[in-house]
């Protein structure tokens, strides 16, 4: 009888950055969410940040779920609200770097309000919005994503709203770093991922997935292949291109890159300015108390 | 502890209520709050933001009410002492982060100026018609605690208490002033800081290996953390285990609810407070907090002129209730005689712990003005016939 030679076993190199003991996670087969997780992982390893300086925030919905799944400090917070609770974290304590991980429907429907005021006064805030057109975790309504004419459970016969062009929302807003990707572009993902934990300010990147189960099934688009070779074939990488011009309508070609990468003060360096050139020698910055 | 002197105007002032409820929470130590705009509570928050920027902490005024009481949540477990501070409407956008805080236990403090309602309302005259809302106004099972002061200086007495009760039992606890007592100026007097006692955060000293962010201690209080420590933690709104992680069964909804609202249940004899007046040889008893209560005190003056046997008995915290006083109180007394600035609301839990013994009459107003303290003797001669 022969032995077989010993092998060590093979280590997913992101597994250190997840929670293993939450495994099996909630997401289905085919969906993106699991993709968009592996880059930020990656991008953790990459950027070699003091991961104990890094928290991680989410609102509700499949994405919401990120959150749970990152060693991390991490916060689950309620629907739409994780931006101002990032915001309230992060003027608390400067030294963090604070990521919301969210959806297209939490942070743009119900949250929308909260995202263009911290894009508004730049918060130093990383956003990574994993779009999919529609309302995952409650069985597939319209979102303000969904593009005009595909079907959700609210618009049984299309959707006839036109859909928020999140680049364009997020840079008139005010972003300082704004990129979109589609999840089949795993390492400008990364890279964009990177970049946004280097930039100062608040970071937007929008993240195309698919929702094999709730969207892409009732909108006969096949499955989450399909939807892989749709990436490859229609998006058209365009760094710099002018945001107004980069809307996604259904079945269309998908404009993809970075297009505004700029600098400007950040909240927290606004106020700390604002208030000693105010207040002189009386001001005592946050944190001396 | 005691209180860090950055933050405490010792020295007797005259402010009104709003002016004095910010400097007690910054005698608390508060160094973080967010806020939105709104009659009668704004003056709060524009003392805040003038005086923090000079103590160490800020001030940011959020997009809304939903934005301002979820930034505090933030601040909170990054370990900053936090509050909000609003009025009616803003209240009800605030519940569902009451809710959020009783859920992850973080210690916070939302500050309420009530003012006439339903919806707008009346948003620069009194009313007291948030009481029941304070209690039950976000959804599912959970315990506050609510303080409601009758002057400026309660406005800053109790505003120590209230961030001394959300460190000590980890909740949100809920400040009902109404518009007159935030708007009335009085005398104020801020002792020195070695005179305030502060309850400090419950800061875990174990290692993070074994640290569990839900477990709790002997008094059914977890032990807290703060981001940034390398604790790695997990905070969640969803029913969740020791670790903090989701748990979806019925089992891990009955372990964490029951010891949110026994957390507060079980301490309810240590946490409730009231003041009494002419109560030891009393038939009646008027029941009254807030402004109402000094309302009452001339009624009750104007009673005891007459030879009715009546006192006083005002709630300081109001939630939870002092239900066990009531109880005995009943056993002795002909009648209670509930005023309070809305169509019936206290009135319901001195009815039931009552609870037949005694005869309970609500002098009740809509809001907009004070009662007249006659309308209130009016009741008094009647129940004590």
């Amino acid at each position: 009888m022969s032995t077989l030679p010993m092998v060590e076993p093979a280590i997913n190199p992101v597994e250190p950055f997840l929670r293993t003991d939450r495994m099996p996670h909630i997401w289905c087969p085919g969906c993106g969410i699991g993709t968009t997780v592996n880059c930020f992982a990656r991008a953790l390893v990459e950027s070699k940040l003091n991961l104990d300086k890094v928290a991680i925030v989410s609102g509700i919905g499949c994405t919401g779920r990120v959150a749970g799944y990152m060693r991390l400090d991490s916060f689950h917070t309620t629907h739409g609200r994780a931006i101002p609770f990032a915001t309230g974290l992060k003027l608390a304590n400067p030294e963090l770097s604070v990521v919301v991980y969210s959806g297209d429907g939490d942070l743009i429907a119900i949250g929308g309000n909260h995202f263009i005021h911290a894009a508004r006064r730049n918060v130093d805030l990383k956003i990574i919005c994993v779009n999919n057109f529609i309302y995952g975790m409650t069985g597939g309504q319209v979102a303000p994503t969904t593009p005009v004419g595909a079907t959700a459970t609210t618009t049984p016969y299309g959707c006839f709203e036109r859909p928020f062009n999140l680049p364009y929302l997020a840079e008139s807003s005010g972003a300082v770093y704004v990129a979109r990707w589609t999840c089949f572009h795993v390492r400008h993902i990364t890279r964009a991922m990177v970049e946004a934990f280097n930039k100062k300010g608040f970071s937007f990147i929008e993240i195309i997935t698919p929702c094999p189960t709730l969207y892409l099934r009732r909108n006969k688009l096949g499955d989450s292949l399909d939807t892989m070779r749709y990436y490859k074939q229609k998006s058209v990488i365009k760094n710099g291109a002018n945001t107004k011009e980069v809307e996604i309508a259904l079945g269309g070609e998908i404009i993809c890159g970075k297009f505004v990468d700029i600098d400007r003060p950040t909240l927290g360096q606004s106020m700390h300015m604002q208030l000693s050139k105010s207040l002189g020698a009386r001001y005592v910055a946050p944190g001396g108390r | 502890m005691k209180a860090n002197p950055a933050g405490v105007l010792t020295g007797a002032h005259f402010l009104d209520g709003d002016q004095a409820c910010c400097e007690g929470a910054l005698a608390a130590g508060a160094n973080f709050a967010a806020g939105y705009p709104i009659t009668p509570s704004t003056e709060v928050v524009e003392r805040f933001a003038a005086r923090i920027p000079t103590v160490g902490g800020l001030f940011i005024q959020m997009e809304d009410e939903l934005a301002s009481s979820i930034a505090i949540l933030g601040a909170a477990w990054a370990g900053k002492k936090v509050f909000t501070v609003t009025s009616g409407p803003g209240f009800s956008l605030m519940m569902e982060h009451i809710g959020l805080a009783a859920m992850t236990e973080t210690p916070c403090v939302f500050v309420d100026v009530q003012r006439g309602g339903p919806s707008t309302g009346l948003p620069t005259l009194p009313g007291q018609a948030d009481m029941m809302q304070a209690r039950w106004g976000s959804h599912g099972d959970y315990e506050t605690i609510a303080l409601c002061p009758n002057s400026p200086q309660e406005c800053f007495d109790l505003m120590i208490d209230a961030f001394n009760l959300a460190e000590q039992y980890r909740l949100p606890v809920l400040f009902m002033m109404d518009e007159c007592v935030g708007h009335m100026t009085e005398k104020v007097v801020i002792p020195p800081a070695d005179g305030i006692e502060i309850f400090p955060r419950r800061f875990t000293s174990l290692p993070p290996s074994e640290y569990k962010p839900f477990k709790p201690g002997a008094d059914g209080v977890p032990e807290m953390v703060k981001a940034g420590d390398g604790y790695r933690f997990h905070i969640t709104g969803l029913t969740h285990d020791e670790q903090g992680y989701p748990a979806m069964n019925w089992r891990e909804q009955e372990k964490l609810v029951r010891r949110l609202v026994e957390k507060v249940r079980k301490n309810t004899d240590k946490i409730v407070r009231y003041e009494e007046r002419d109560i030891e040889d009393a038939e009646v008893v008027v029941v009254a907090y807030g402004i109402t209560s000094r309302v009452a005190l001339r009624a009750i003056q104007m009673a005891r002129e007459e030879g009715i046997r009546v006192g006083l008995l005002r709630p300081i915290v109001v939630w939870p209730f002092p239900e066990k006083h009531i109880r005995e109180l009943s056993e002795k007394v002909k009648a209670f005689v509930v005023v309070e600035m809305n169509y019936g609301q206290m009135v319901y839990e001195v009815e039931r712990c009552a609870a037949g013994k005694a005869r309970t009459e609500l002098v009740d107003h809509g809001g907009g003005t004070v009662h007249e303290p006659e309308d209130v003797l009016k009741a008094i001669r009647e129940v004590a016939r």
